[in-house]
């Protein structure tokens, strides 16, 4: 029956798609035929030919009506309505192209915009990671939660790592993987030597994320394992970049660090690894059991290593977590060190790799939907103002028997022209703005993940369908409701419709100041956080100042004499250029990193309990570093030429160091023991505070020779009278000299460095003070519309006031406070919004309170005057009326 | 105006299909034909018997095609499907029911 009943009505409902205007014709025939026939009836019954025609008129009924109602039973009807409003609509639309203009181009910034940011929060947040289900993966850390200074999320040491390991195997696939590491590239065919971020792993760590290598294989257990014939495996990238795709590169022989490696396969260009701790730049993978120092491989207290893990079916993160951490406390039982850590947590690898995004991104994607919401506001804004003008048009087709429906679908079907041809400008300025952000952030973890997808055009969709609902359901509302005759009779002496259209607007443009506000609020501690990041003294001058990194390798360097020797002849070459007014070596310049620290006890001091020390970052540096990075030299003095080697059993020690170890004591001439090896230093001297990273305070830190003390990797720091870039080239020629195969890395002067680390917040803050300027600018044009809109609807009323004696500057004030009602109600609802907001994003705030009262000051403060600006014009104009030409537009 | 109620509507439709089931009709031959069989109690406009045969049509009850008639003219016809047959069988035998079981209640309460 249901085949049968389709087979049939298929052909009819093909014909009234595609021949409507035949069904159309044929309509017309049936009705002339039918009038036709009783007309013939009629004359037969004796009637005159007139009032036949009339009578056979009469009996058939309303002729149009009964055309539209016999139209309205074939199928498809109600796509042809559709057709035929968007016609209309269209029509409407190009009639005002500059009210159109302005209503895409607000609409394609708002929904351009939160394309954008849904599909960086989707591809960075949410999609899976590129692994064989990544949703079992799980990344351990060891934690020190409940000690003075609690501390989750710190990496893991491998004598730690092998017993979880071994008592977890029921549990889960365990793989160590060591991300910042590093190899000199050099030797092979009068390349360029350089430096290349790599990283260690076990040799399950592939199998285990399920990464084939696109050629050759994987680490076997007997690459991974000391003595074994040297392998390293090389991304995509490098294979492309330096062996120019070679596609006989695997069992070929790179030199690492000058010694040959043999490379045994390329790993897929989908393969990147990002983790909390980086690793997504890192281009070459090498055994750890063959690669780290055995000492490393067994200790408990160096914690250079992340544990990845891939969950047996049925076991939970949590479950394999407090085994671990249970596990941990055991090692930390039998191996009571301060090192050792004494417990684990865990977090899933897709997490580890974008939680530092997270609480960005979502700040970000909500500020474009106010932004979004703002738009839309607007634009129902300008759809009610227009609705206004249109008033007596809908009274017309109402009255012509327009269904109210009809009319709504109407005007829903304008907004959702506007709104699609905004989204459409809107995808091109979000396609833009993906591509600068993949340009402008190659640091963000999986930032190569960043596509357009199906899910984003879907949502793309969602918000076009959202933005047209509500601008029209919101402007269709305001109209519409009257009844017939008021709206015919409504001109511009009866105030009372307008006026309710301009509340509505007013309610609108409340709330959109109200977001403007929140948006502000979160723009200016966003700036100030960062101007306080940016102004933030790192302890030396940063102008005129340029670092570059080496690292010398052991194979090549295997005596200290040669390493000496080499500091000697750089310094000494580089101070000779011309320009260069001071340079010295340092293991880790300020702004650069952690770098290394270690508990010292004071042989002075009455002993510390066991396992307990004082904690100093430590720094080699050359006797001439202090004055060539601009760190002055409190007490004491610098190192001499002949204390190295040996001899390199002196330390400065830095301010903070100084008073917090040695209160009301002159450190001069104490001496600092390591608490586990026993090596004793004399203090010598006091240099000031610097900053290992601009955002964190600084930290007690230690000076020692960089002659000794097992340095064979620093940074040069080269002081110029000027422009300290221009030594960039001479210093690498003179590093290239004395070592052709030695590359250098971190080129930059000390700004650069700096810069590079306030990325983050520079980014953050510049973008949503892009998008509060954006609402400012759109909640001013609202403030203008709406007065001006007002005045244009009392233009007579304000004639006769003006024109019964009214002052100006009575009526301009008037005016003025009318208008800026919205804003001041909207500042009234922004700023608790703003206060209760901002919580949410302390962690991006850096020296900066939340509630900042010179922000928030400021930010009502700038909204009042864009306000009080942008009402200004109407209501000048307003006062300025010529009564008897204002009394004439009737 | 001229719309029929919905009870009307729907006894409409019936009468049509069971008009049609005799032969083949055009328009204003049905609606003369309606006007015999139903006498003044079916108040409905000639023009609105097109709203209700365009919709039978398009359901597939009732099939409408062009013939040629008197002096060279030609009319659409409507005739019966087999669907519409089957379709009418049902109704009818429905309204049977309804309107047993309707008179049925209206003496009831009478008594």
């Amino acid at each position: 029956m249901r085949v049968e009943h389709w087979i049939y009505t298929i052909p009819l409902r093909l014909r009234a798609l595609f021949h409507r205007n035949r069904l159309d014709s044929e309509l017309d025939e049936e009705f002339r035929d039918h009038v036709e026939r009783q007309i013939e009836f009629n004359l037969a019954a004796g009637m005159s030919a007139e009032e036949a025609r009339l009578a056979a008129l009469r009996k058939l009924g309303n002729a149009p009506l009964l055309r539209d109602q016999t139209r309205a039973t074939w199928n498809w009807n109600g796509l042809e309505q559709f057709m035929h409003d968007l016609h209309i609509g269209i029509r409407t639309l190009s009639r005002t192209p500059g009210f159109t203009l302005i209503a895409v181009l607000v609409m394609a910034l708002g929904i351009g915009a939160n394309v954008a940011l849904f599909t960086v929060v989707r591809s960075v947040l949410l999609k899976p990671l590129p692994y064989s289900d990544p949703g079992r993966l799980v990344v351990i850390y060891e934690a020190d939660l409940h000690g003075q200074h609690p501390a989750p999320w710190l990496p893991v040491d491998a004598g730690s790592f092998w017993e979880w390991q071994q008592s977890t195997q029921s549990l889960a696939q365990m793989a160590l993987v060591s991300p910042f590491q590093g190899y000199n590239v050099s030797g092979e065919g009068g390349k360029l030597p350089e430096v290349v971020e790599a990283a260690w792993c076990t040799d399950n760590f592939f199998p285990l994320l399920g990464v084939r290598p696109m050629m050759g294989r994987s680490f076997t257990q007997n690459d991974d394992k000391p003595g074994a014939p040297a392998t390293a495996m090389i991304t995509a990238n490098f294979w492309r970049r330096r062996f120019a795709s070679d596609p006989a590169i695997v069992g070929k022989a790179m030199w690492l660090d000058a010694k040959p490696y043999t490379i045994i396969g390329v790993l897929p260009s989908t393969f990147v690894y990002s983790g909390a701790f980086g690793g997504a730049a890192d281009q070459i993978w090498t055994p750890v059991r063959h690669e780290a120092p055995a000492s490393l491989l067994h200790t408990y207290g160096d914690h250079e290593f992340l544990a990845v893990a891939r969950l047996a079916p049925g076991v939970s993160l949590a479950t394999l977590a407090a085994r671990v951490d249970a596990l941990q406390k055991q090692i930390k039982l039998a191996h009571p060190e301060p090192a050792v850590h004494p417990g684990a947590i865990g977090r899933t690898m897709l997490d580890d790799a974008v939680h530092n995004y997270k609480t960005p991104l979502f700040a970000l994607l909500g500020a474009t939907g106010c932004v979004l919401l703002i738009a839309c506001m607007n634009v129902a804004g300008l759809l009610v103002a227009r609705a206004a003008s249109r008033s007596k048009e809908f009274a017309i087709r109402a009255a012509l028997g327009g269904g109210r429906m009809r009319l709504i679908r109407g005007r829903l079907i304008e907004s959702l022209l506007l709104s699609a041809a905004g989204a459409a400008l809107g995808v091109l300025l979000a396609w833009a703005a993906l591509e600068w952000l993949i340009h402008a952030r190659p640091d963000m973890n999986r930032v190569e993940a960043i596509g357009f997808d199906g899910v984003a055009a879907a949502f793309t969709l969602t918000v076009i369908v959202l933005c047209a609902l509500f601008s029209g359901i919101v402007a269709a509302f305001s109209s519409g409701r009257g009844n017939v005759l008021a709206g015919l009779q409504e001109n511009s002496r009866a105030h009372s419709g307008g006026r309710s259209r301009a509340l509505l607007r007013r309610l609108l443009l409340t709330a959109e100041v109200g977001l403007t506000v929140v948006l502000l609020v979160g723009a200016g501690l966003l700036l100030k956080s960062f101007q306080h990041l940016r102004s933030s003294d790192i302890g030396v001058p940063v102008d005129n100042a340029l670092t570059l990194r080496f690292g010398l390798p052991g194979a090549r360097y295997k005596q200290d004499e040669q390493k000496f020797a080499f500091f000697d002849q750089l310094l000494a070459q580089v101070r000779a250029l011309p320009g260069v007014s001071s340079a010295g070596l340092v293991s880790a310049a300020p702004g650069e990193g952690w770098n290394g620290d270690d508990l010292m006890s004071i042989v002075e001091h009455p002993p510390l309990p066991k396992g307990q020390g004082l904690d100093f970052m430590l720094r080699g540096a050359d006797p001439g570093y202090f004055s060539a990075i601009g760190l002055p030299i409190l007490k004491g003095r610098t190192f001499n030429e002949d204390e190295r080697g040996k001899r390199a059993n002196v330390v400065l020690i830095s301010r903070g160091a100084a008073e917090q170890f040695f209160p009301g004591e002159d450190p001069i001439g104490k001496h600092l023991k390591t608490i586990d090896e026993g090596g004793v230093w004399t203090i010598i001297g006091v240099v000031g505070d610097v900053r290992w990273n601009v955002a964190k305070s600084p930290n007690p830190t230690l000076y020692w020779p960089i002659y000794g003390n097992g340095y064979s990797f620093g940074t040069i720091v080269v002081r110029t009278s000027h422009d300290a870039d221009s030594m960039a080239v001479p210093v690498q020629k003179i590093v290239a000299q004395l070592d052709p195969d030695l590359p250098v890395s971190n080129v930059m002067t000390l700004r650069e460095a700096i810069g590079k680390s306030t990325i983050d917040s520079e980014f953050d803050s510049v973008l949503v003070l892009a998008f509060a300027i954006i609402a400012l600018v759109l909640a001013a044009v609202g403030l203008y519309g709406v007065l001006a809109y007002l005045v244009a609807q009392r233009l007579v009323e304000l004639g006769i006031r003006l024109a019964l004696g009214a002052q100006r500057s009575v009526l301009l004030s008037q005016l003025l406070l009318d208008g800026l009602k919205p804003a001041m109600a909207g500042l009234l609802i922004g700023l608790p919004a703003s206060a209760a907001v901002v919580r949410l994003i302390r962690s991006m705030l850096y020296e900066t309170e939340p509630l900042d009262p010179v922000v928030f000051g400021a930010v009502a403060g700038l909204l009042l005057f864009v306000a009080f600006a942008a009402c200004l014009a109407p209501a000048w104009y307003a006062s300025r009326l010529d009564p008897m030409r204002a009394l004439r537009t009737e | 105006m001229s719309k029929p109620s919905d009870l009307v509507q729907g006894t409409l439709d019936l009468l049509v299909l069971k008009i049609l089931a005799l032969e083949p009709l055009h328009g204003w031959a049905l609606s003369q034909r309606l006007k015999q069989v139903s006498g003044d109690v079916l108040q409905v406009s000639d023009g609105s018997l097109y709203p209700a045969l365009h919709k039978l049509e398009q359901q597939g009850w009732i099939h409408a095609e062009w013939k040629p008639t008197e002096n060279n003219r030609r009319a659409k016809f409507y005739s019966l499907t087999r669907l519409g047959r089957r379709y009418l069988e049902k109704e009818a035998a429905n309204w049977e029911r309804i309107s047993a079981a309707i008179s049925g209640v209206l003496r009831l309460t009478e008594v």
